[in-house]
């Protein structure tokens, strides 16, 4: 019992409480949406950090807040309906919660950039490719409109479009989805930001152009040494592209892991379903794990653990006390270094 | 005389892919009442039940505003023949734009073939009409992919899973239907006092549940699911791909499941066809086309597939195609794959390859010897690897 | 752990969905009782203001039309030039005969306003009635079979679509000497139900590519049963917004036309036909004019912000 008493908003531990050494670190953040039905509770106290060089995976299903927390990062949440009641985000150790809206523009677009799910509904279908991405450079340094269009077939020539010279006057839909994509994955690295937030970059997108588009995203990333934050839903990508990896459910986060330890020995009973509920490609397997019942609804949800109505594991204080996102250790107590679990039972689930 | 050449060439692939797939006994039927008959007919398990051969569906590409003239045709499917099997599920895959779909409308006799056949039990249902059709429409149902759309938002669920027994009457009595609706929410899973809700008070799980419970309704033998799990979140997906296989077993069901999930695909089906622009490239056994791949598509697509296992992420082989799909409406010649194929050569333009077990594999009892339309099928385990 | 693998059958997890177990009244925002599109648009128009404003307005106005002899015992027709030649206005005597004051020949202007309510509803609603059943069927015809049908009835539309509206009607109304309100209704929606096609046609073919049209089909549906049951319903909003809006447009269309001459034949009580009489002494009694003009502009208004309440209840983006 004594794990419940500890404050529900205490951080995963990390590397010593400075916020300065962190890109980007996400602190105690709530998002709501006032609805005509009521408040939706949509984030309720994120934490999450990302360094240079480092690739997030934030996962979660449908309402479990992953997108609305990049948007309040971003900065591009509709408010009102949504609010931000509590929470700070600090980048480079300053929080973009208290700058004035004019301070978080020259931000947005240099120094954290975001890719979208739907390419196509991203661009502005009546302006062509170049001109779209020669705007980053207009805008934000001042180029001229013919310096800004060598740079933009550069750029095209950087996310392996072909023939970049002759299609940068092209518009939008003469483009295939995955180039479209790349298109946008140029546009975010325009700017060459410190920070990419890609929300379901290849969910739309074939198989195997995914498979390009990824590939060329961890490229680029590695190239510039930026941060990612990759926001999906698939377990597949996650494993492929991710160092870390932080799992939401109903607006908080659950668990986080180093990759590696996440899909071998999961702490939380939602991830192991998770895991647990996807057929291989490998094997064929028997029934498959099914997580019962539904995600919980925003505006109504559980009391205790979000998560306690699905669970096999859930007890009576799993309906009475939220379970704070504390650090996981061995059997004999030895640390695991990022990893967290907001369980009752961790313990039971990770070792038994 | 250009004209007529261009004419030969168009009908050349549907020709040339004549697959060397079983006869069909066809029962001819002399009479509407014959063919009735012959409809309701019963299947013994793992005998075929539909026989789908060569078959083509081209959209025509118009020009002009009053007078339409034809200047080419979209080929979404292109001569494609395939079994199945009384009991089984057959999943087909393919990327976007590969004909996938258009197969399932065909199959139900939403579109209309542009030539080829669909033998349901002896009778191709592409020529049937009347009272025949609709025993077949009653013994074919299908499960769509979006459940936000699927359902009639301003019906209520005990219309929309009751409307089957209205346009199929002789199925339940008027007095009966009730009870018949709520029997079926329970069968899905959904508790049947949700009769008087509407479509927009369900999750996507349970909407998808009230479409299921429609394909049940008028005891199908087969249904054909079109990405039924795509839009679902993980959790819930696999509640729906349970459930399904559930069914399968309780009321003695054919499926045809079609996804772009490769995972999802390999668990559910028995057998899977792979296509690519219209065309089957391979078709096989599960363990076949996922262990013993032999066209190189498949092994491409197979390999593109992010494993949920880190682990993996190393060691294993990636096969990253260049470019893009070529568009159906004018797609390369000989082998479709071929400007994406690192085997590639001249015979690969020239000679469309048959959908056939490869020389080197027949005969053998090898897993490789499934059919494979490439010219230079070999096997490579990319899953494994 | 084996709690975990154990995976539950089909059957067991369905029960489990269905126990009424939290799980289920957590799923989405289902609450207890079914709740259907129109049920929820008609929630959403009760709480709206606009909504409330105008429909009070509009059932007033209607009882007005239906019983103007409820409201004043005068008689509209027929006036004392000698005793009350354009009188003033007696803004104190409310509900009286001389409240609004009185016109050049003497006649009440408040009875001529209550009276000339009926003239402009029965045209207002029964050209909106003709034109929506005209119009709609003939874009849902088109919007449907597309094809031949489409060619035909879109080419039909551009025509009229390109006939201004009122130079239109005058022309029609001029060849009539007998104009009734039939003729004048007749005239009006003959010229207007284009724009009713075209929205209805437009509904239509989005709506006819729906899943659940698909799935209707596949089931082995009719023609009429598609159309009726699933397209119809689901296409009919936008319809019912824009015939909400005209219905104010074709008042004001007969208004002009009686103005201009050419509305209701004379003996008929037109708001449009008194604004032309309170032109001649606009100078120095402006009332005769001000107080028809006034109860069009109201009645417009009221059915314009009817329609915009309607809109905002039917169209699901605004939610």
């Amino acid at each position: 019992m004594t794990i419940t008493d500890m404050p529900a908003d205490v951080p995963v531990p990390r590397s010593g409480e400075d916020h300065g050494s962190k890109l980007l670190d996400v602190r105690d953040l709530h998002v709501e949406f006032h609805t005509r039905d009521g408040i939706a509770k949509a984030v309720n106290g994120v934490n999450y950090s990302v360094d240079a060089g480092e690739t997030l995976a934030v996962l979660g299903e449908s309402g479990s807040g992953k997108s609305v927390t990049a948007q309040a990062i971003m900065g591009i949440l509709d408010m009102p309906p949504g609010r931000i009641p509590q929470g700070e985000i600090f980048f480079r150790g300053q929080d973009m919660l208290k700058m004035s809206a004019e301070e978080r523009r020259k931000i947005r677009g240099n120094k954290i950039a975001m890719i979208f799910q739907d390419a196509l509904s991203s661009l502005n279908p009546v302006l062509s490719v170049g001109y779209q991405l020669g705007e980053m450079f207009r805008v934000h340094e001042g180029l001229s409109r013919k310096e800004a269009k060598t740079k933009a077939i550069e750029l095209m020539d950087r996310v392996r479009i072909p023939a970049a010279k002759e299609r940068v006057s092209d518009y939008p839909h003469q483009f295939s989805g995955g180039m479209r994509q790349r298109i946008m994955i140029a546009m975010a690295m325009a700017l060459e930001p410190d920070l990419i937030i890609a929300d379901e970059p290849t969910t739309a997108l074939d198989v195997t152009v995914q498979a390009q588009v990824m590939e060329l995203l961890a490229e680029l990333q590695r190239e510039y040494h930026m941060g990612l934050i990759l926001i999906t839903h698939d377990l597949g990508v996650v494993a492929d592209v991710a160092d870390k990896i932080a799992v939401m459910y109903a607006g908080r986060i659950v668990e986080t892991a180093p990759v590696h330890e996440l899909y071998k020995r999961p702490a939380h009973p939602y991830t192991r379903g998770l895991l647990d509920s996807i057929p291989r490609l490998d094997r064929k397997g028997q029934e498959l794990y099914a997580i019962k019942g539904l995600p919980p609804n925003l505006l109504k949800i559980p009391t205790g653990c979000a998560f306690n109505p699905r669970c096999p594991k859930a007890e009576d204080i799993c309906r009475t006390d939220v379970p704070a996102l504390v650090p996981v250790t061995e059997q004999d107590g030895t640390e695991l270094p990022g990893r967290g679990s907001a369980c009752h039972f961790w313990k039971e689930t990770l070792h038994g | 005389m250009a004209d007529a050449e261009k004419n030969e060439k168009a009908m050349e692939p549907a020709a040339d892919a004549t697959p060397n797939v079983t006869e069909v006994e066809t029962v001819e039927a002399a009479t509407e009442d014959a063919a009735v008959a012959a409809i309701e007919a019963k299947v013994d398990r793992g005998e075929p039940i539909l026989q789908v051969r060569n078959l083509v569906k081209h959209f025509p590409l118009t020009q002009g505003i009053l007078i339409k003239r034809q200047i080419g045709a979209v080929k979404a499917v292109d001569g494609i023949s395939f079994d199945l099997y009384q009991g089984e599920t057959l999943g087909i895959v393919g990327e976007s734009g590969c004909g996938k779909s258009t197969v399932a409308k065909l199959l139900m006799t939403l579109e209309t073939a542009t030539a080829g056949e669909v033998f349901y039990k002896g009778q191709d249902i592409t020529r049937l009409s009347g009272r025949a059709l609709r025993a077949v429409r009653r013994n074919i149902q299908m499960v769509f992919q979006d459940p936000y759309t699927s359902l009639n938002p301003r019906m209520t669920v005990g219309d929309i899973i009751g409307e089957p027994f209205e346009i199929h009457p002789e199925v339940a009595p008027k007095g009966d239907r009730r009870r018949k609706v709520q029997d079926l929410l329970d069968v899905v899973g959904l508790n049947p006092e949700y009769i008087n809700r509407y479509p927009h008070q369900f999750s996507g799980g349970q909407r998808q549940r009230i479409g299921i419970a429609r394909g049940l309704a008028l005891n199908p033998e087969i249904i054909i699911c079109d990405e039924p799990v795509s839009a679902l979140d993980v959790s819930v997906q696999a509640q729906v791909i349970n459930l399904m296989e559930g069914l399968q077993d309780e009321f003695n069901l054919s499926y045809i499941f079609i996804a772009h999930d490769l995972s999802i695909v390999r668990h559910i089906s028995d057998r899977v066809g792979v296509m690519y622009l219209g065309k089957m490239a391979e078709i096989g056994s599960d363990t076949e086309i996922y262990d013993h791949p032999t066209h190189p598509y498949t092994q491409a697509l197979l390999s593109a597939v992010p494993v949920p296992d880190p682990e993996s992420r190393e060691g294993r082989e990636r096969i990253i195609l260049t470019g893009d799909v070529p568009s159906p409406a004018n797609p390369p010649s000989g082998c479709r794959f071929r400007t994406r194929c690192w085997k590639a050569q001249d015979k690969c333009a020239k000679e469309i390859p048959l959908l056939a077990i490869p020389e080197r594999f027949a005969g053998t009892d090898s897993p490789a010897a499934h059919e494979s339309a490439c010219h230079f099928a070999e096997e490579k385990d990319v899953v494994h690897a | 752990m084996p709690d975990l693998t154990k995976t539950p059958s089909a059957s067991e997890e369905a029960a489990a969905i269905v126990a009424g177990t939290p799980v289920t009244s957590d799923a989405g925002p289902a609450p207890e009782k079914p709740r259907s599109l129109g049920a929820d648009a008609w929630r959403g128009l009760r709480r709206n203001p606009l909504f409330v404003v105008s429909g009070l307005l509009i059932l007033v106005i209607l009882l007005v039309a239906a019983f103007p002899g409820l409201f004043t015992g005068a008689n509209p027709d027929t006036g004392d030039q000698a005793n009350h030649f354009l009188g003033k206005p007696n803004l104190g005597h409310v509900f009286q005969e001389d409240w609004f004051g009185y016109d050049g020949t003497g006649r009440s202007l408040y009875a001529r306003v209550l009276y000339g309510a009926r003239n402009s509803i029965i045209v207002g609603l029964g050209v909106t009635v003709l034109v929506t059943l005209f119009g709609g069927l003939m874009g849902m015809l088109a919007g449907y079979f597309g094809g031949f049908w489409d060619s035909l009835i879109s080419r039909l539309t551009d025509v009229f679509f390109g006939i201004p509206f009122l130079l239109g009607s005058m022309v029609v109304l001029n060849a009539f000497t007998d104009r009734t309100v039939w003729v004048v209704m007749g005239a009006l929606a003959f010229l207007g139900w284009t724009q009713i096609a075209r929205v209805m046609r437009g509904a239509v073919i989005t709506t006819k590519h729906a899943d659940y049209v698909v799935a209707a089909k596949a089931l082995g549906a009719g023609t009429r049963r598609i159309l009726f049951r699933h397209i119809l319903p689901n296409a009919i909003a936008p319809v019912i917004v824009v015939a909400t809006i005209s219905l104010g447009t074709y008042i004001v269309a007969e208004s002009t036309l009686s103005y201009l001459g050419l509305g209701l034949g004379d003996g008929s009580i037109s708001w449009g036909g008194d604004i032309s009489d309170g032109t001649q002494f606009i100078r120095n009694f402006p009332h005769v004019l001000l107080f028809p003009a006034g109860a069009l502009s109201i009645t417009v208004l009221a059915f314009i912000m009817m329609g915009d309440a309607v809109r905002e209840a039917l169209d699901p983006k605004l939610r």
